[in-house]
């Protein structure tokens, strides 16, 4: 916890801080995928609603739509990620 | 409760380290659980060929659980890729049972291969390779061109961007996805320790197996879509 000798003004425990915070708002992409899977698994429940032969394929639809809308959500959790564990702003 | 990220146990490790000129090369975690998906999956190819090929006219026992996986695998790309599947079943149905096994092998305490990103990358290659392959066999160089162009030359940068974006975000989905799983159950057994009996089986069995199946099943699904996507001519 060296806040004055190495005369650098941003040091390592300032960065590890300001990562942390930084990795808490990049999980803020998780709102994303949240209500749009929401959205899809809701119209896919109308969808067997009104045609329960169907379930089979719409299930199938419904979980590769997820999983493409997943992606955005799961880039934060991999700059979280990076931010928290790989420490790529630290000087040294 | 502090505890800092080197207790908990789901950063990739290496094991032992040689050199070759001036690069140190490290085997990892990665290369060794991969190691053992691999030996599993041979083990158990050969006991499957075996049993398919003694038995008699009714299948029993091993023989019927070879043949409902064959029959599952084919099965699925026989409705998704309609006539292009016959060549595609067999890298099909490996890949997936491949991406499966390394998905539910964090059941058994590995450390799943394919929250490597070394591991999922060159199977978002594969994909993009085999996709750029029929492209030119099936729409020839004059096709591609024009897909590239498609509304209006100077979309080019854009068409090029999103055929590379393929293999990046396939790869990544997987990757993200069962690294998620590997941190959050190690988040559990490193931070709740104490009254950590029992309970993360659920957790387990969410993590593990169903997150598992549905990121096998939908890589192996985006990647029969792609490649048959490329494969049609108009």
């Amino acid at each position: 916890m060296n806040f004055t000798g190495s005369g650098e003004m941003f040091n390592d425990a300032f960065i590890l801080g300001c990562s942390a915070i930084g990795a808490g708002l990049a999980v803020i992409a998780g709102i994303g995928p949240g209500v749009g899977q929401g959205i899809a698994a809701g119209h896919a429940a109308a969808a067997v609603g009104r045609n329960p032969g169907a379930k089979g394929d719409v299930t199938g639809t419904m979980l590769l739509g997820q999983a493409v809308a997943e992606t955005t959500g799961l880039y934060g959790l991999l700059v979280a990620m990076l931010l928290m564990f790989v420490h790529p702003f630290k000087t040294n | 409760m502090l505890l800092s990220s080197d207790d908990l146990g789901f950063m990739i490790e290496g094991v032992f380290s040689f050199k070759i000129g001036d690069h140190t090369l490290w085997i990892t975690t990665s290369h060794i659980c991969l190691l053992i998906v691999f030996l599993v999956l041979v083990i158990f190819s050969f006991f499957a060929k075996a049993a398919l090929t003694k038995g008699g006219e009714v299948p029993s026992g091993f023989r019927n659980i070879v043949e409902m996986i064959v029959e599952m695998l084919d099965g699925m790309v026989d409705n998704t890729m309609g006539k292009f599947a016959p060549s595609f079943r067999n890298y099909i149905g490996t890949i997936f049972i491949f991406i499966l096994f390394s998905n539910i092998s964090g059941l058994l305490g590995l450390r799943p291969p394919t929250a490597d990103y070394g591991v999922t990358f060159p199977l978002g290659i594969l994909t993009f390779t085999i996709v750029t392959i029929q492209k030119f066999r099936y729409q020839k160089v004059s096709g591609v061109i024009k897909g590239l162009c498609d509304p209006w030359p100077f979309w080019l940068p854009i068409n090029l961007i999103g055929d590379f974006a393929v293999p990046i975000s396939l790869s990544l989905r997987l990757f993200a996805n069962v690294l998620s799983g590997t941190v959050m159950m190690a988040l559990v057994y490193g931070l709740l320790k104490v009254i950590a009996y029992a309970w993360p089986a659920v957790l387990h069995v969410y993590f593990d197996m169903f997150s598992g199946a549905i990121q096998t099943y939908v890589f192996c699904m985006l990647t029969m879509t792609y490649i048959s996507s490329a494969m049609e001519t108009e």
